[in-house]
C-alpha cells in the first residue's frame, strides 16, 4: 500500500503501482519541517529513505511495516556514525577478539562462532532517535521519521556461553564492544559501546551471524553484530571485531558523554531545558502505531479494518486500545501471534467510520504496566519519542 | 580466489552441543560497493574551505537536513561547528571557524 504519510513526488509514482523499481519517485517528504529526502537504492536493499551518505543512514520507508511483522533485511534501516565503514570482510579470516579481565583470550573465527550451539530470538532493533524529527521544540541529530526501526529472527550465539571460553574474572564490571568502522582522522572517538557484565551474562544479548535465516546484509552489521534486545540500538555494535572486559565503568565518549538521557523516571525533561543530571540510555519504551493507514488517509464509510504493530522493552505488550473518536474512547484491539516479548506484537480492530473526519489514535499498555503519554516527553538529544500517535483521516 | 575447507569430523564432534554441523565452508571476501555521493554542499561563501572541513568527515546531507526557522541560525551552527571540534576532533583552522559558521548561517535557512 502507499503510506499516505508520505507525499511520493514524480510523475510515475502518480501514474499508480505499475512503475518498475528503476522508475519510482526520486524524492519523499516526510511530515516534518525540511522533511524532503531522496529515495535512495543502496546494495542488499531495496528503496530506501536517504538520511545521509557518508556515512549511511538509511530509513525504512513505513509502509514496510504493514508488509509483515518481520521486517526484511532489504529493508531494515542502517545507522553508522563513522564515515570508515569496512567495504570488505572475508569471512574466512574475520576474528572477534575476547579479552581484557578474562582467565584465556580466546579469538573466535565466524566458523568457530556457526559450530556453537545456536539460539534465535525475534527482537526489535530501534535508533535511539527514532522519531527526532517530531521533536518540539526542534533539536539537532538525524532528523528521521518512524522508520528508524525493524523487526527481526536474530541467530547467533549468546554473549554468555562466549564469555564462558574466555573466563571472566571476578571484580569484572563492564564489557566492552568494539566494530570495525572506525573514524576518519584519529582524533574521532571510535564507536565502542558498553553493558554491564550482569547483563552481558544474562543470556539473552547475542552475538548474530543471522538475521532472518540469512546472513546480515553488509550495512547491518554483517558478518557478526551484537543484539541487545528491548534496548536501543546504539548498543547493537555492528561487525563486531573486539570483546573487552573490564574491571572500571567504560569511559569511552559513545557512553560518558553521548548516547545519555536525563535521569528521570522516564528520561524526559520540560522541554527546551537541561538535564541536571543523566546516565546512558537503555530499553525502548512501549510504543503502537497503525499501519494499515497513515495521517491524513482517505478511507470509505463504513468498516475499516485497522492494523498495527505495539512492542517494549521486553515485559511484552498486555493492551493495544484504539479510539475512532480523538481519544474520547477507547477499544481493545485483539493481539496478533506472539513471536516472543521482544518482538513486535500484530494487532487488528476493525472501526465504523461514518462519512466525514475522523481523529484515530492507538494506545499500547505493557505488561509491566507502562501506558504511552498522550503529551510527547522531550530530552535535548530527541531520544525515546513514544507520545500516542494520532492519525487524521477522512471517510467518504 | 575461491576456497573450499572441509572440516574436520573430529573438529566438528567437539562441540557436542551444537545440532547443525557445517561441513564445508565456501569463502571469499565479501565486498559492498557503496552508491556514489550525489549530495552536494549549496552554492555559497567560503564554499571551498567548507567542502575541505566538513566533508572530510561526512557528507553534506548531514547539513541540509537539520531542522531550519529562527532557532537554527548562527548561534546553532556556531555550536555545531565548536561540537566538530572539541567533541569530535576537526583539525580546522581557528580562523576558518567563522568563515564556516558564515556559510551555514547564509546558505541552510
Amino acid at each position: 500500500m502507499i503510506n499516505r504519510r508520505t507525499v511520493l513526488k514524480g510523475a510515475s509514482a502518480l501514474a499508480g503501482g505499475m512503475a518498475p523499481i528503476a522508475a519510482l519517485a526520486d524524492t519523499i517528504t516526510l511530515p516534518i519541517g525540511n522533511g524532503e529526502r531522496p529515495m535512495v537504492k543502496y546494495p542488499q536493499k531495496r528503496p530506501m529513505i536517504g538520511l545521509t551518505a557518508r556515512p549511511p543512514q538509511l530509513e525504512t520507508p513505513f509502509s514496510v511495516f504493514n508488509e509483515n511483522v518481520i521486517t526484511p533485511n532489504d529493508a531494515f534501516f542502517v545507522r553508522y556514525h563513522l564515515a570508515g565503514i569496512p567495504l570488505e570482510i572475508d569471512p574466512d579470516t574475520y576474528t572477534i577478539d575476547i579479552k581484557g579481565k578474562v582467565d584465556k583470550p580466546v579469538k573466535l573465527k565466524l566458523a568457530d562462532f556457526k559450530r556453537m550451539a545456536s539460539v534465535e530470538i525475534v527482537a526489535v532493533n530501534q535508533c535511539s532517535g527514532n522519531s527526532r524529527g517530531f521533536s518540539e521544540p526542534r533539536v539537532a541529530g538525524g532528523q528521521l521519521a518512524n522508520g528508524a526501526m525493524g523487526n527481526a529472527r536474530w541467530r547467533g550465539v549468546p554473549l554468555k556461553a562466549v564469555l564462558a571460553q574466555a573466563g571472566v574474572q571476578s571484580g569484572a564490571k563492564q564489557v566492552v564492544f568494539n566494530g570495525l568502522d572506525t573514524p576518519v582522522i584519529d582524533k574521532t572517538p571510535d564507536f565502542q559501546k558498553a553493558l554491564d557484565i550482569a547483563h552481558a551474562i544474562d543470556g539473552e544479548v547475542m552475538l548474530a551471524w543471522q538475521m532472518n535465516g540469512k546472513d546480515l546484509p553488509m550495512l547491518n552489521g554483517f558478518p557478526v553484530r551484537l543484539v541487545v534486545p528491548g534496548y536501543y540500538g546504539t548498543y547493537w555494535v555492528k561487525h563486531l571485531s573486539d570483546i573487552t572486559v573490564i574491571d572500571t565503568v567504560f569511559d569511552g565518549f559513545w557512553m560518558k558523554t553521548s548516547y545519555r538521557i536525563p535521569d528521570t523516571a522516564d528520561g524526559f525533561i520540560e522541554p527546551g531545558t537541561a538535564p541536571k543530571a543523566t546516565v546512558p540510555i537503555g530499553k525502548f519504551n512501549v510504543r503502537s502505531f497503525i499501519t494499515s493507514l497513515a495521517d491524513g488517509a482517505k478511507v470509505k464509510t463504513g468498516e475499516t479494518m485497522l492494523k498495527g504493530i505495539a512492542f517494549d522493552g521486553g515485559s511484552g505488550i498486555k493492551e493495544v486500545a484504539v479510539s475512532a473518536d480523538d481519544g474520547k474512547s477507547w477499544t481493545p484491539a485483539k493481539l496478533g501471534t506472539d513471536l516472543g516479548k521482544y518482538s513486535f506484537r500484530e494487532w487488528t480492530l476493525p472501526v465504523a467510520l461514518a462519512a466525514g473526519a475522523h481523529v484515530l489514535k492507538v494506545r499500547a499498555t505493557s505488561n509491566d504496566g507502562k501506558v504511552q503519554p498522550d503529551k510527547a516527553g522531550w530530552n535535548p538529544p530527541g531520544y525515546m519519542r513514544n507520545v500516542i500517535e494520532t492519525y487524521n483521516v477522512t471517510a467518504a | 580466489m575461491k576456497r573450499t575447507a572441509l572440516l574436520g569430523l573430529a573438529a566438528a564432534c567437539s562441540f557436542a552441543a551444537s545440532m547443525t554441523i557445517v561441513t564445508v565452508v565456501s569463502a571469499k571476501p565479501v565486498t559492498y560497493e557503496l552508491p556514489e555521493e550525489t549530495a552536494a554542499f549549496k552554492p555559497g561563501p567560503n564554499l571551498d574551505i567548507v567542502q575541505g572541513n566538513c566533508g572530510a568527515c561526512h557528507s553534506a546531507d548531514y547539513i541540509q537536513t537539520q531542522p531550519r526557522g529562527p532557532k537554527f541560525g548562527k548561534d546553532f551552527w556556531q555550536a555545531e561547528v565548536t561540537k566538530m571540534i572539541t567533541v569530535f576532533g576537526a583539525p580546522i583552522e581557528p580562523g576558518d571557524v567563522p568563515k564556516i559558521v558564515d556559510y551555514l548561517t547564509a546558505t541552510y535557512h
